[in-house]
């Protein structure tokens, strides 16, 4: 029997309209080689929807001016929409207020910030530091040199061949004195692990421990709740989520913020200076030293309007499904090996690989030459490779506009580079 | 437009020639690209000329980098170090052939750059560092 011919395309159910998110982005309509450029490398940045590019554009073509001090019209109207990216981003991840957000460069600055800041009042001779396994550099070494500093000492939470945290390792290490602060990734870059940030909290804050996570992988991909997840401090970059480069935030809960000395000092983050002492502004201000990344920060603003337009829950579901379909589909090609869970349910949209014994820069090379970006080496997660006794992998990671045609080319240059490399 | 990994590269990097170590080499330097892990020793043994009577690379790495070295070390054999020393970067791209992203360069560089760099410390002459930074 013929099938009847089908009228309509299957309908999604969540009313995600891929295409029309894609048609945001201009960098899409570019061709490598001669095809439409497949961008995978969302772990590292992400693309900009005109939205973005357009309130970058509007800033510095309208009302570009410094803001707090000037008190001329285009001063004030810089410094309302600074202000009004705070309360944005504030929102986004329901911070109780907005005098919690502080605007830093990215990720790597907002734990440098918390390492100087709160680290140097907090953490002393003997205490310790709680990291894990899967850390990116960024949140392994500014906490080592804290504690070479200090004399303080560094415990890691081992993983499980299939990518989890090590559980028992939490429990035990919080079971020794001293240990002050967990700071652990909320998604590995790596293995796209997702971690239960707020049962590790609830254990560490048991034990007075506070907890540090680094959402650079997190934010821009899901739903995120601080006081849900009752972390202390959440660290995340703008670029990765549709903002600018230039950009990031770190959240902290506001009596710590409270209590914490500068992290840089100078002009803005004063209130009164005299000759030989100098008295400092409240939080955020007092860590938002000299003239900010004020485009940056009403950019991310505009990325924060654009992502709650289309609904973390939403983007959290598209990248579910697109993970899905990579897992399955790389999945399917001979010899090739995923690091990382295997449920799409918990992990985030990173899938690392390694095809046999071919070299992941040469497949990235090889991906390239078909317009294919992806990230290869180390990701800058070194320990975690030794961990997995892997030099580099491959890593493709998708986000909001990826579709399942550019997963299967992917499948279909990887494969082809099987075939160079007689795997 | 020609991919880089050319039946060429592939099977040099399969079947590298001249891979290993030498027993008693008068030159022997080593050198990593921290950006793909590449690792690269050549050594050499000399005749009383000064030519290059034995040759052998070993490390590991990104196919352009093994199968840039293993072609450099045909190259070299048979050579006076005053002409390995001569050997510039555009012979050994030509022998690679086909287009190289900046990054990947320093993969294909990485064998002359070690190589370069074990010629001068014998001959005791100071390095050109800018020649070796160009690598």
């Amino acid at each position: 029997m013929q099938r009847p011919a089908q009228i309509y395309p299957p309908k999604k159910t969540s009313g995600y309209d891929v295409e029309r998110v894609r048609a945001d982005f201009p960098i899409l309509r570019r061709e490598i080689n001669g095809r439409p450029i497949v961008y995978l490398d969302n772990a590292a940045t992400s693309q900009k929807p005109v939205q973005v590019i357009e309130a970058l554009d509007r800033f510095y073509n309208h009302y570009n001016a410094n803001v707090y001090r000037g008190v001329y019209r285009i001063s004030e109207e810089a410094t309302v929409a600074y202000e009004e990216a705070r309360r944005k981003i504030a929102h986004l991840i329901n911070a109780r207020d907005a005098s919690e957000i502080v605007f830093v460069r990215g990720t790597t600055e907002a734990i440098n910030l918390v390492a100087h800041s709160w680290g140097r009042s907090n953490i002393g001779l003997g205490d310790s530091v709680m990291l894990t396994e899967m850390e990116h550099h960024s949140n392994i070494v500014p906490w080592q040199q804290l504690s070479r500093e200090k004399g303080a000492s560094l415990k890691y939470v081992g993983i499980s061949d299939d990518g989890q945290l090590v559980r028992e390792n939490v429990n035990q290490h919080l079971q020794e004195a001293g240990v002050k602060l967990f700071a652990v990734t909320h998604v590995s870059n790596v293995l796209g692990t997702i971690n239960p940030i707020r049962e590790l909290t609830r254990e560490a804050h048991k034990h007075g421990c506070k907890v540090l996570v680094d959402g650079a992988q997190s934010v821009p991909h899901m739903p995120i709740d601080v006081q849900d997840l009752d972390c202390d401090f959440l660290a995340f970059s703008g670029h990765k989520m549709c903002g600018p480069t230039g950009i990031g935030v770190l959240y902290g809960r506001r009596e710590l913020l409270q209590h914490m000395e500068p992290y840089q000092s100078g002009g803005e983050m004063i209130r009164e200076v005299h000759l030989y002492e100098a008295s400092f502004k409240d939080a955020p201000f007092k860590f938002e030293a000299g003239t900010t990344d004020i485009a940056g920060a009403i950019g991310l603003g505009a990325a924060v309007d654009y992502l709650s337009k289309l609904g973390l829950r939403n983007v959290r579901d598209h990248d579910r499904e697109i993970t899905k379909y990579a897992l399955d589909a790389l999945g399917g090609v001979k010899s090739l090996k995923i690091y990382g869970p295997t449920d799409p349910e918990t992990r985030g949209g990173v899938v690392s690989f390694n095809l046999a014994d071919v070299h992941a820069h040469d497949m990235a090379s090889m991906l390239d030459e078909d317009g294919i970006a992806v990230r290869s080496g180390h990701h800058c997660a070194q320990p975690l490779m030794e961990r997995l006794g892997v030099a580099s992998t491959t890593r493709a990671s998708v986000y909001l506009y990826n579709t399942e045609e550019e997963i299967d080319r992917l499948i279909e240059s990887v494969e082809r580079a099987g075939r160079v490399f007689k795997i | 437009m020609s991919s880089i990994y050319s039946e060429i590269i592939l099977d040099y990097y399969r079947h590298p020639r001249n891979k290993g170590t030498l027993d008693h080499p008068q030159i022997s330097a080593k050198d990593s690209n921290p950006l793909c892990g590449d690792i690269i020793e050549m050594q050499l043994e000399l005749d009383k000329n000064n030519g290059v009577k034995e040759v052998r690379f070993n490390g590991q790495g990104c196919a352009i980098s093994q199968a840039s070295a293993s072609m450099l070390t045909e190259l070299v054999k048979g050579k006076k170090l005053d002409d390995v020393r001569n050997i510039s970067k555009e012979e050994i791209l030509s022998l690679i052939g086909g287009q190289l992203s900046a990054v990947r360069l320093k993969c294909a560089l990485l064998s002359l750059k070690v190589l370069k760099t074990g010629v001068y410390t014998y001959l005791g002459s100071t390095s050109d560092s800018k020649e070796l930074s160009e690598l």
